[in-house]
């Protein structure tokens, strides 16, 4: 047991028990966490490709990639720098849909986005439903701080896992740590076992 | 990459508390095997209720690396959970938990040369300000540049600490004041602007390492100032704070 802070009394968070993350508080902002300026691509000059560890490359422009099925996911998010917010809303492809016809031997993806952020993942974490290309949040075009035009959203995840700015996703056959996963970081970053950094 | 050891939560003893305006305080604290920091990196604090309830946040290092115990300075947010508690209820001898230091990306040291451009929001001065300190405790002259917005002269974090450091070679701090006229006629009034950035320099093709710390707005602004004059991204590392 933790020793008790002489004077502390905190605030109970208003959200309903077991939905808050070990360690997180409830916040009804959208903060912003980025390690660089936030780059501002023009949609005409805009792609997405998955590459890497697979039979073909495929590549969308801004046109196709949004005439692709989109879906609207409502999710909970959670920052390692200790915010969640709830039922957040977006509109995304499935990452279901991009792989679709994908041919990998690839267990891992590192995303990369504008400004040189890159972030690893398990593929098994991207599919069956999970993880989306996200380019509308509440409704209106995904603003450039919050990672638009287009960034990568897998809620279930510490939201440094859902790259801002995306740009391509590399299929590969080892694990590659990205840039907060050299940084200290924990290489998966379940919230739910309070995974931040290395060694959680 | 080979698995590390957990970052532990150690129990840490407040050893001075230092009023430095009248909403933020720094804390001195006494931290078991403390290893010492990089300048601009962080600090998790965790606090435990009688009931057992947690609350923690993380906070920057003001101190150089060189002094042997960490220090964090804390902006009290009106409705805060965390930093009420660190800015008004905290005692010497109170103990609470911490863990780190964390961060990467928005670090420097003398090693890594310069020159370096400052720009620091609010209390986004204060790993900024461990950067000065750490440069200060090593004699360095390397070309450095600094600008702190602040709402008013009242409010500005290490004023006199930072006057004093300013007849060093190649060392330039400035102010300016969001609603307030400057004192001083070095300094500016309003938000930071394209030219105030170019009168206090180093220009884009000195390729300055550029740190910017503060409120996202303010950072946002900043950043997109630079790039316009400039600068190269790559060379800019930002941390923001608060809502969008």
């Amino acid at each position: 047991m933790p020793p008790i802070t002489r004077g502390f009394f905190g605030r109970r968070p208003d959200a309903e028990p077991g939905r808050l993350p070990p360690g997180q508080y409830l916040t009804h902002d959208f903060p912003v966490l980025s390690y660089g300026p936030t780059p501002h691509t023009p949609l005409e000059e805009w792609s997405f490709t998955i590459d890497g560890a697979v039979d073909s490359s495929p590549s969308w422009t801004w046109d196709e990639l949004t005439a692709l099925p989109s879906e609207m996911v409502m999710s909970d998010i959670h920052c390692v720098t200790k915010w969640s917010k709830f039922d957040t809303a977006w509109r995304g492809v499935s990452l279901d849909t991009l792989l679709e016809g994908v041919d990998t031997e690839g267990e891992y993806l590192v995303a990369s986005c504008d400004g040189g952020y890159t972030t690893n993942l398990p593929l098994a974490d991207v599919t069956d439903g999970k993880a989306w290309i996200a380019y509308e949040y509440a409704g209106e075009p995904l603003a450039p701080e919050h990672g638009g035009p287009a960034r990568l959203l897998v809620p279930h995840l510490y939201f440094w896992k859902s790259a801002k700015w995306v740009r391509k996703i590399t299929l590969t056959l080892y694990d590659e740590p990205g840039f907060w996963e050299v940084n200290g970081y924990h290489d998966y970053g379940d919230p739910w076992r309070e995974q931040r950094y290395q060694g959680d | 990459m080979s698995p590390r050891a957990r970052l532990a939560w150690k129990v840490a003893r407040v050893r001075e508390t230092i009023a430095e305006t009248p909403k933020a305080r720094s804390l001195v604290l006494e931290v078991p095997d403390w290893q010492g920091h990089r300048a601009g990196q962080h600090l998790d604090v965790r606090l435990t209720a009688p009931d057992g309830y947690q609350a923690q946040r993380s906070f920057s290092l003001a101190n150089a690396p060189e002094d042997p115990v960490p220090v964090i300075t804390v902006d009290r947010i009106d409705d805060g959970e965390v930093s009420p508690y660190l800015t008004e209820v905290v005692q010497e001898g109170d103990e609470l938990e911490v863990r780190g230091p964390i961060g990467g990306p928005f670090t420097w040291s003398v090693g890594d040369g310069g020159p370096l451009l400052l720009v620091g929001g609010g209390s986004g001065l204060v790993p900024l300000m461990s950067m000065l300190r750490h440069r200060a405790r090593q004699g360095s002259e390397l070309d450095t540049r600094a600008l702190i917005s602040v709402r008013e002269p009242g409010l500005a974090l290490y004023p006199d600490e930072l006057r004093a450091l300013e007849p060093a070679a190649n060392l330039d701090v400035r102010w300016t004041y969001t609603r307030s006229p400057a004192p001083d006629a070095r300094d500016f009034s309003g938000r930071v602007s394209a030219e105030m950035l170019a009168a206090l320099g180093p220009p884009a093709d000195a390729a300055p390492h550029v740190f910017i710390c503060g409120p996202t707005g303010f950072v946002e602004a900043v950043a997109t100032l630079l790039v316009d004059a400039g600068h190269d991204p790559v060379r800019i590392r930002t941390e923001r704070f608060g809502p969008a």
